[in-house]
């Protein structure tokens, strides 16, 4: 849904400028985060149905500014030209998003586990009412990473925009997909995040080359071999 | 006693509307029977045994694609097909089923989705088994082995196949209701109460669960069946998790407490889209915003405001 929605975005020329965009919708994170509020409480099951519901919502909200033609942005993606590496020629804009995604990830890494914001979120997570009690103001703190969620999310789909296209539906497929990653890595686990971002990742691709009518099929057996054999993923040790 | 009344004149409606002339509302009611059977499996899951399945649609779409295989082998008997579908749906339900129901909540929740999303994948990819992304044909059925030739395609769907699927809606909530009130139907009441007590009661929870999952799962084919004899086609689309999002909205809307909430849901739902559709192209706007105000402030659904002193029980 957030991916879709930084996507949407037509008017960015360069990389910056699709950063920046990213950005700004963060601005969207607050108010959202304020109407799940109520149901924090209440099974995951309607947290995952109310996500349902905003997905619904969005989908028309980008049809009704962006209009349902894909968008592209082809000149982006050939104006940072290609790079031989031995005997390949990579496009740069490819090793911008690789890079990217570590610098990203670094941060993320770096935000959680060295800053005083990062462990109020790990104790938040280890146990609500003790940090409560501690005198963590939660609302806060849900505020803040949800928005930063908005923020990574539009991000990661501006960055993807080059090199495909804004679609419509982009959102649907990768709600699904982001959850497979998640569940993958374990649910919580910041570096299963990443783990399960890389094998989803490479798994498609490998099966793009070799096998294309399995590409989405590989993925959900990987989940579900997941959840079946280390239902809490496979980085479930890693706090945060 | 409201609801009684009401339910009542609804089902006065449903049984007098093909009288009434009015065939686009007629056919529109045909998706809405194949729903409610569907969504009667669901509940059974969800409100019997408390668990939220995200992959129900793989079995609408099972049940939708062996009347298309079946189609395409010559059998022509609604009948034959409904059979089939409910013996396949149980035969594949059970592995699946023996997988999840060890889990609750979340887990189960993207468990089924993401066999839901498998047997998509299976549907959309391999374009010589499954005819991919075009679907598979499903020709008129022959019903009750009356052949009805003589019909046009409209005066056969307002007319026979309507009262057939009705049917088929009557006797699968007499079988819903027969279960749900069973000591099959209390137990599984209990383990969602209360699942550590069910067990030290002597009820084998994982049991019970497996065996609400694959009456589900055969719930969802029968209604798949029904679902696409009046479109004619069999399209992956149906098992892809938007349409189990869909499922889920319908029983909430319709109230998963009540009994007979699904069948509500699936009615209002196919009513409601119709006419929000032509009201506006944003119609899924509208359609996530009524999701997101019933999940937020009505979680029991319509039948929770008609009928606000109904305990879950029944």
């Amino acid at each position: 849904m957030r991916w879709a929605l930084g996507a949407g975005l037509p008017t960015a020329g360069f990389f910056p400028v699709l950063l920046a965009a990213g950005l700004v919708l963060g601005v969207l994170g607050p108010p959202i985060e304020r109407l799940l509020r109520p149901i924090y409480d209440r099974d995951e099951s309607f947290q995952l149905l109310l996500t349902f519901a905003l997905v619904l919502m969005f989908e028309d909200v980008i049809r009704f500014f962006w209009g349902t033609a894909p968008h592209q942005l082809g000149n982006v993606y050939l104006a940072y030209g290609t790079i031989r590496v031995g005997a390949l020629s990579v496009p740069t804009y490819n090793l911008v998003v690789i890079a990217s995604g570590a610098a990203i990830a670094g941060a993320m890494g770096w935000l959680l586990a060295r800053t005083r914001f990062g462990r109020i979120v790990r104790a938040t997570a280890e146990n609500r009412e003790m940090a409560e009690a501690m005198g963590v103001d939660m609302a806060r703190v849900y505020t803040r990473v949800f928005t930063l969620g908005v923020v990574l999310g539009t991000v990661g789909g501006a960055l993807v925009i080059p090199a495909t296209a804004a679609v419509n539906e982009m959102g649907i497929d990768v709600i699904v997909e982001a959850f497979a990653v998640v569940v993958i890595g374990g649910l919580g686990s910041m570096r299963g995040a990443f783990a399960g971002a890389l094998i989803v990742g490479v798994v498609k691709a490998v099966a793009i080359a070799t096998w294309p009518e399995v590409e989405m099929l590989a993925v959900y057996v990987i989940v579900i071999g997941v959840l079946v054999l280390r239902p809490a993923g496979l980085f479930a040790k890693a706090t945060a | 006693m409201i609801v009684r009344v009401l339910g009542v004149a609804a089902a006065a409606a449903l049984v007098l509307l093909p009288l009434a002339g009015v065939p686009y509302t007629t056919t529109l009611l045909l998706p809405a029977f194949g729903y409610a059977i569907a969504l009667l499996g669901l509940n059974l899951l969800f409100g019997g045994a408390g668990l939220l399945s995200f992959g129900h649609a793989l079995f609408v779409a099972l049940g939708g694609y062996t009347a298309a295989v079946l189609t395409g082998l010559g059998v022509r008997s609604l009948e034959i097909m409904l059979a089939a579908a409910a013996v396949i749906a149980a035969s594949v339900a059970l592995p699946i089923g023996i997988l999840c129901v060890r889990y609750v909540k979340i887990y189960f929740g993207v468990l089924t989705l993401a066999f839901g999303m498998l047997f998509y994948s299976f549907l959309f990819k391999f374009y010589t088994l499954t005819g991919g992304d075009e679907g598979m044909r499903v020709i008129r059925p022959v019903l009750l082995g009356q052949p009805l030739a003589q019909l046009d395609k409209v005066a056969f769907l307002t007319g026979p196949f309507y009262y057939y699927a009705l049917g088929v809606v009557i006797v699968a909530a007499f079988v819903m209701r027969r279960l749900v009130t069973s000591p099959f139907g209390l137990s599984l009441h209990c383990i969602r109460e209360n699942p550590a007590k069910a067990e030290s009661l002597g009820i084998s929870v994982h049991r019970y669960r497996l065996a609400a999952f694959v009456v589900a799962a055969v719930f969802g084919a029968v209604g798949g069946v029904l679902l696409v004899v009046p479109t004619g086609l069999a399209d992956p689309l149906l098992a892809y998790w938007t349409h189990s999002g869909n499922l889920v909205f319908m029983l909430l809307l319709g109230g998963f407490e009540h009994f007979l909430g699904p069948v509500l849901g699936a009615v209002v739902f196919i009513l409601l889209q119709d006419a929000v559709m032509s009201l506006t192209a944003y119609w899924r706007f509208v359609f996530g915003a009524i999701l997101a105000v019933v999940v937020l402030f009505f979680p029991r659904g319509l039948m929770g405001l008609l009928d606000p002193r109904r305990s879950p029980a029944s």
